[in-house]
């Protein structure tokens, strides 16, 4: 507690709240200020400033700030050791990789299918039950989405058909988990299979070795006429998939409907203390239901994402562990719909990375994709603050 | 997830027969389970599920019994049928060989879930820890030329093994120390392990296989790190002993469970974590053990993989294995027993081999399309595994036909 006499009343001086914040963004600083567009080629400057940043999250540190102030040192240190990294890396290998506006277009690439799953993963976890099969409704959600988009001739109805069809896989997780109690890990591991299953059997049968034709309906990108030229955001968002804007006003959505309005009650009452819930007349097997569904219906159209607005076509098993990704951004981002974006677009910006590594190397491309893992990993073992799952998830209600 | 959270923690050891909104643990359901269908209600199970996906390829405009007939003789089993003689004979085996060769590392994977569930524990890191285990089986079988048959193997496996449990280890401390979910942690590490491994044979990569730079697989294993092969050819890919390494280990299982100190506090903290650590079982230490052991038999039964027939290791297999999940519906199936282990591997071994193109006939169906069925089949089995209900009410019903057959019967014998 050395810092905290040298800080006096850190509580009144500085809040050791703001302290950790302050070293956060420090940290960052002292990365990108070696990185386009700034390029220093010096890593001093970045020492100095990583120093300061772990200054300051000792400062937060002692004053009970423990999450920022770990959070900040690390992210110090890891800053130093990305701009070593940069200063010693050719100029126009870094350009290439951070061209920023290319970069944040591809994180929200990324990001959406993620973050559709993730919320819907959130709704169906806040309502108490746990929802590992996202992985399957996605791949579900992308087959029959382009199956719809191709049959129907519209990208709209082929929305539409994904998302009925991620609703009624859903339906039966709800089913075995919530109406006979199965264990709702193994019913979503069940899912997961036979959504592989279903998937890979129909995409055969029905399109056999030539895939899906090439000429498929899309969903169209929004094309925003007064910044799609301007710099960065034109690169950035200027020219984005109208999918990417519909998840990401779902989440101020989500967030106001889970924590501002009176069904958001109900289904966080149901997930916590369904007893409680139901003492106070409140339908728990039949909020647990809509739960459970609405959130196939979500992962569903982040699948139809990838197959009909990114990619344009179907492979077996095209999702391959983005399910599993959504899950981890529904417990790095605690639960709500804020942290699982700020997740997700973390998760999308280590894959728009990995993308675009192998300019410098291919090894280290792939490892970027395990990031979001070990993060989620590093995040449960609560290292970096607890997540705390809702208090009932997991467990089956018996009406009295 | 599987503690009660809701202050009526003493029911827990009630199992099924609690009736308040407290639910037992997923042990004491599965206990409840087991003493309820015996072994018709899993053989049950499976018939659902191929009703199901028989029906699919019906409605897909295929003949069911064909393709099922077609699956069968593709998996060997036909080899037991004493009438099947002559050149039949001889593929027969073959695709016999090659089931088992499947069925080997599906009753090790299926120890690793089932030892878990028998300590309350999920775990779906089964893949994880088998791809560590292979990582590590093939490192050590591609390194050490020179080396004398009988050690080397023996070091490729216990390596595997030992990588497999410091792998699931790690769910088991974190899970031990800060109560991490083992099944986010298992979930997690199975990703981590799988990018670990494109990452150490991807091109490039520091284990990749210098002689073909430009293939992304990893050194191939040393004749001398391979196991020997006891029944068929040994170039044509015959039965490797890797079978009764599964067998041992299976024994193992069973001895470690039933006969141990370790088995009984292991069982103690699956019924009831409090009761157990109320008894001075620690459950904590018991869960670290616990995944370990499980991570070991995950290992050991990729070190059979590799050992065995496989000999290398490309990244796009490490990226498609989905012999770690099917450990998960092995385990289920089985009922979390020795015995029922291997009935389950076996079954899934089969469908495994008889629906690969090198063994379906395609003639008589797309074995593109079978492979697929497979994993549907698969998916029911787990499905209808992860609640007794249908199956037991379908048992039900046909017991109450029974039952009434039987009364008939009975009023009819004072006539006779």
């Amino acid at each position: 507690m050395s810092v905290g006499t040298l800080t006096a009343t850190p509580s009144r001086l500085a809040a050791p709240r703001q302290l950790g914040i302050a070293g956060l963004v420090l940290a960052i600083v002292a990365w990108v200020i070696t990185l386009p567009p700034a390029l220093v080629r010096s890593p001093a400057p970045s020492i100095v400033v990583a120093v300061v940043a772990i200054a300051a999250g000792s400062a937060a540190l002692a004053g009970r700030q423990r999450r920022l102030g770990y959070g900040a040192i690390a992210l110090a240190l890891l800053a130093v050791a990305g701009a070593v990294a940069d200063t010693r890396a050719g100029v126009g290998h870094l350009k290439v990789v951070f061209t920023w506006s290319v970069l944040v277009a591809a994180m929200l690439r990324y990001a959406t299918p993620l973050l559709f799953a993730a919320l819907g993963g959130i709704i169906s976890e806040r309502s108490g039950v746990i929802n590992i099969g996202l992985e399957g409704m996605m791949l579900i959600g992308a087959f029959f989405g382009i199956w719809g988009a191709d049959v129907l001739h519209s990208w709209v109805l082929g929305c539409l058909v994904a998302i009925a069809s991620g609703g009624l896989l859903a339906l039966v997780h709800a089913i075995f988990s919530i109406h006979l109690r199965a264990d709702q890990v193994v019913s979503g591991t069940a899912v997961n299979f036979l959504a592989l299953g279903i998937t890979g059997y129909f995409f055969i049968a029905h399109y056999g070795p030539n895939g899906t034709p090439s000429r498929v309906s899309q969903v169209p990108n929004v094309k925003l006429p007064l910044i799609q030229h301007v710099g960065f955001f034109g690169g950035a968002i200027g020219n984005t998939n109208l999918l990417t804007w519909i998840a990401l006003l779902l989440v101020p959505g989500l967030s106001l409907f889970l924590f501002r309005t009176r069904w958001g009650l109900r289904l966080r009452a149901v997930g916590e203390k369904p007893r409680a819930a139901d003492t106070v007349g409140l339908p728990v097997l039949r909020t647990r239901y809509v739960a459970v569904v609405a959130s196939g219906m979500l992962a569903a159209l982040g699948g139809a994402y990838l197959s009909v607005a990114f990619v344009g076509s179907f492979n077996q098993d095209m999702t391959e562990g983005r399910g599993f990704i959504a899950l981890a951004a529904v417990i790095f981002g605690k639960w709500r719909p804020a942290g699982a974006l700020a997740a997700t677009l973390l998760f999308g910006f280590s894959s728009a990375l990995a993308d675009r590594l192998p300019t410098f190397s291919q090894t280290a491309a792939t490892l970027f994709q395990a990031l979001p893992y070990l993060l989620t990993l590093i995040a449960v073992a609560g290292i970096i603050g607890r997540s705390r799952a809702p208090a009932s998830v997991g467990i089956p209600y018996v009406k009295e | 997830m599987n503690t009660v959270e809701d202050g009526t923690q003493g029911d827990v050891l009630a199992g099924e027969e609690v009736a308040h909104g407290a639910t037992p643990s997923t042990h004491a359901r599965l206990t409840a389970y087991v003493r309820r269908g015996g072994v018709i209600v899993p053989i049950l199970t499976a018939i659902i599920a191929f009703v199901v996906g028989g029906l699919v390829v019906l409605v897909t405009g295929h003949n069911p019994f064909s393709t099922y007939r077609a699956i069968f003789n593709g998996t060997g089993l036909n080899w037991l049928f004493p009438w099947v003689g002559g050149a039949a004979r001889k593929t027969a085996a073959f695709d016999l060989q090659q089931t088992l060769i499947a069925t080997t590392p599906l009753i090790l994977v299926g120890l690793a879930v089932a030892f878990a569930f028998r300590a309350g524990l999920f775990n779906i890191g089964g893949q994880g820890q088998y791809t560590v285990g292979g990582i590590v089986a093939v490192w050590i079988g591609s390194s050490f030329a020179g080396m004398p048959a009988v050690p080397h193997i023996a070091l490729a496996v216990v390596g595997a093994g030992a990588a497999g449990a410091a792998w699931a280890g790690i769910a088991g401390a974190l899970k031990a120390t800060v109560g991490a979910n083992e099944v986010i942690s298992t979930i997690m590490l199975n990703w981590i392990a799988i990018w670990g491994g494109v990452y150490l044979f991807g091109l490039g990569g520091p284990l990749q296989d210098p002689h073909q730079p430009s293939v992304p697989v990893s050194s191939t294993v040393k004749a001398s790190a391979k196991l020997p092969v006891f029944w068929g050819n040994a170039q044509l890919q015959g039965l490797h002993i890797g079978l009764f390494i599964a067998l041992a280990g299976v024994v193992l299982f069973w001895i470690l469970l039933n006969r141990t100190r370790l088995g009984y506090e292991v069982r103690a903290v699956g019924l009831n974590p409090d009761a157990a650590s109320y008894a001075g079982i620690s459950p904590a230490r018991n869960y670290f053990r616990v995944m370990a052991i499980c991570g070991m038999f995950a290992g050991v039964a990729a070190a059979m993989d590799i050992l065995g027939w496989k000999f290398n290791l490309f990244t796009n297999d490490i990226q498609a294995s989905q012999v770690g999940f099917l450990g998960i519906a092995v385990a289920l199936l089985g009922r979390n027993t020795a015995v029922g282990t291997i009935a389950a591997a076996l079954l899934f071994g089969a469908l495994q081999t008889g629906t690969s193109d090198r063994f379906l006939d395609p003639s008589v169906f797309d074995p593109n399309l079978a492979s697929n069925l497979t994993l549907m089949i698969q998916g029911l089995i787990v499905l209808l595994v992860s609640t007794d209900v249908i199956a037991l009410r379908v048992l039900r019903s046909g017991r109450g036909v029974a039952v009434a057959l039987g009364r008939r019967g009975k009023r009819q014998e004072p006539r006779a």
